[in-house]
């Protein structure tokens, strides 16, 4: 080997000029705690949710407040005629007891916990009337492991993380260095352009170890949020995604010659797969029809994965599609950028 | 050492840099037109020219960052178009504008150059080449106008090129930093190096050029030695005076040795032989017309004086 190796010497610039850079380090490391920290309390383990059921006064429903109040799963508050209206507007209270002379229940079908109220509070109705039970059950209120919100949405926030930093980390530093004419003045040079674009992607490995570890640390620590499957897995999934969304950059920025335009192509870029790609709620809630093209995107592709070896414990083999999903966005990009870029 | 296997070393015989017939347009301006160049090996050529002439275009194509629309160029006897990388290899390029990352050391940033090529001089042979020892530390953000000019030339050198280009390297360079810089090029020189050169300096060119073009609008107006393009004024002193009334072309041109009448800036320049004849001869003929000196200075004919000569207007004017 040459004492000197181009490769090496282009990584470890990259490196230099981010770890330089007091800012973009603090938001590297800070960003993704200050999300999960704010899902976090959002999404906090409440003490067994009570529903919020209203009754309103003056009605037939005030015949069942004890039976109501007896149940222990309801929260009951009485309430006047445009009292009860707002609050149920509001979402004070899931539905709303009233009714002159048959029980009525007022509430929305289409909120899930309005229909749960609905359930419950009829229940206690019908409990506290002495209906019969035919048949006998009991509850298991066990929790599977991994099952929570903020168990689900942390890979997913690590996954948006590789996104963010790996499209605005390459895209702004490489068109920074076009606009300043670097690029132009390594061209003069013997320099091998792969070389290069190669190292721009490698500097990102080295990000990783900076950037995963803090949000995976704290989402253990304040969350109790764990990794189910192999370590080993995990970190496979992770360099992946970030050559991918590096490979993605690299894209994005090999024609723009300002900030302002590589702004602009970064956010047309990311903002669907902030939207589509299951970061904060599943894309399984999109049509059935656009779910092949939402299971194509990288983003969702990565979150998948993720999931299915973080929550799941999956092995590696299992996410099989993902892994082909995200290769070909790494290949197709990074060969596409190498033949786009523009040097000067 | 290398693991690239050294390329052959290019035919000694062949210039330098030659090019012919050199042409390119950026829509509808032409910026070059039909230019002829031919540097020979081991000399310092110079581009010379005000702002806007094509100095800039004409280096970076034959530097093969600028695409040409027509003409040929050779460096070293090799085309672009077949030994680009090769090329390459042999040229150290300082860019005008060109800026390293600010975060990186002087030492890391001639490092990294250092590693793009196949051989060359150690990265403390270069450092002490440009004497930014003191200075290897420091980030280039840190580092004054000058010492970033000769870190682009340590860097431009990384490869012990055999040909040097430098585009107006002491723009905005303070004089004990131009100083510096030139005896860089200089030490270049005395290992056999070929550099070519662009500025709009003439004292630049003055003193580091064996020879130069001048250029204007994208066209070589004159080439030559400093001395040649000079005594091609027809006068080797110039006199500038200004009188209280205008003084008739024709008595002017008969004071003896008198090569050239040309008026700037309400001052009228006359370029004579010698001095000693002209000056009583300029006395009288002023006097003769009923006037008298308002101003009158005298210097040695400059590249400068060249320049304005052949083109009515000066070097640093645009």
């Amino acid at each position: 080997m040459s004492e000197y190796s181009p490769l090496r010497e282009l990584v470890l610039a990259r490196i230099r000029a981010f770890v330089r850079e007091p800012e973009a380090l603090f938001w590297t490391f800070v960003f993704p705690i200050l999300m999960a920290v704010g899902l976090g309390v959002a999404f906090r383990e409440k003490p067994a949710d009570r529903a919020a059921v209203g009754v309103q006064r003056g009605t037939v429903a005030e015949r069942y407040l004890a039976a109501l109040r007896a149940s222990g799963e309801l929260k009951v508050t009485v309430l006047g005629d445009s009292a009860a209206a707002r609050a149920l507007r509001k979402g004070d209270v899931s539905v709303l007891l009233a009714g002159r002379d048959t029980l009525v229940y007022r509430y929305d079908p289409a909120r899930d916990e309005s229909r749960a109220a609905r359930l419950l509070a009829d229940a206690a109705v019908q409990r506290g009337a002495g209906a019969a039970r035919p048949v006998v059950t009991a509850d298991d209120r066990h929790r599977v492991p991994g099952s929570r919100y903020i168990d689900w949405v942390i890979p997913g926030l690590i996954g948006l993380n590789l996104l963010s930093t790996g499209m605005w980390g390459i895209g702004f530093g490489l068109v920074q260095m076009r606009n300043k004419k670097q690029l132009k003045r390594l061209v003069s040079t013997p320099m091998r352009k792969r070389d290069f674009l190669l190292a721009q992607l490698l500097a990102r490995l080295a990000f990783l170890l900076l950037e995963v570890p803090p949000i995976v640390i704290f989402a253990r620590l304040a969350f109790g949020v764990r990794l189910q499957g192999s370590p080993l897995a995990f970190a496979a999934l992770l360099i992946l995604g970030a050559m991918t969304f590096a490979g993605l950059g690299l894209l994005c920025a090999s024609r723009a010659r300002t900030i302002e335009g590589i702004s602009g192509i970064l956010n047309v870029v990311m903002l669907p797969m902030f939207v589509l790609s299951g970061v904060f709620f599943s894309a399984s809630r999109y049509p059935a029809a656009i779910q092949p093209l939402i299971r194509a995107i990288p983003l969702t592709a990565l979150n998948d994965a993720f999931r299915a070896v973080y929550n799941d414990g999956l092995p590696l083999a299992a996410t099989w599609p993902q892994l082909l999903v995200l290769l070909a966005w790494m290949l197709v990009s990074f060969f596409a950028a190498l033949k786009l870029f523009r040097w000067q | 050492m290398p693991t690239v296997p050294e390329p052959p070393p290019p035919d000694a015989t062949t210039p330098a840099i030659r090019c012919r017939g050199l042409h390119k347009r950026f829509g509808e301006t032409v910026a070059v037109k039909s230019l002829d160049l031919e540097v020979r090996r081991g000399e310092c050529f110079g581009l010379l020219g005000p702002n806007g002439a094509g100095k800039t275009t004409t280096i970076e194509i034959l530097e093969g960052l600028t695409p040409r629309d027509g003409g040929e160029v050779e460096i070293l006897g090799m085309r672009w178009e077949r030994d680009g990388r090769r090329i390459r290899a042999h040229l150290g390029v300082q860019l005008q504008e060109s800026e390293f990352t600010d975060r990186s050391t002087a030492e890391e940033v001639i490092r990294l150059f250092r590693s793009f090529y196949p051989r060359g001089w150690s990265v403390d042979e270069l450092i002490g080449f440009v004497q930014l020892d003191e200075k290897r530390g420091t980030q280039v953000r840190n580092l004054s106008g000058g010492q970033r000019q000769r870190l682009s030339v340590a860097c431009a050198l990384a490869g012990a090129p055999d040909i040097l280009f430098l585009d107006e390297p002491t723009t905005g360079l303070d004089p004990q930093s131009r100083r510096q810089l030139w005896d860089v090029c200089e030490r270049f020189r005395e290992r056999g190096g070929t550099i070519l050169l662009t500025t709009h300096f003439m004292d630049e060119a003055q003193a580091l050029c064996d020879r130069l073009a001048i250029l204007d609008h994208g066209e070589i107006i004159a080439q030559g030695t400093p001395a040649e393009l000079i005594r091609g004024l027809g006068g080797a002193y110039v006199i500038g005076f200004t009188a209280s009334v205008p003084v008739d072309e024709g008595a002017l041109r008969a004071v003896p040795g008198a090569r050239r009448v040309a008026a700037r800036d309400g001052e009228t320049l006359l370029t004579v032989d010698e001095l000693a004849p002209a000056l009583p001869a300029l006395l009288a003929a002023v006097r003769a017309a009923g006037g008298e000196l308002a101003a009158l200075n005298t210097h040695q004919a400059t590249l400068e004086d060249v320049f304005l000569a052949l083109t009515g207007r000066e070097l640093r004017d645009e």
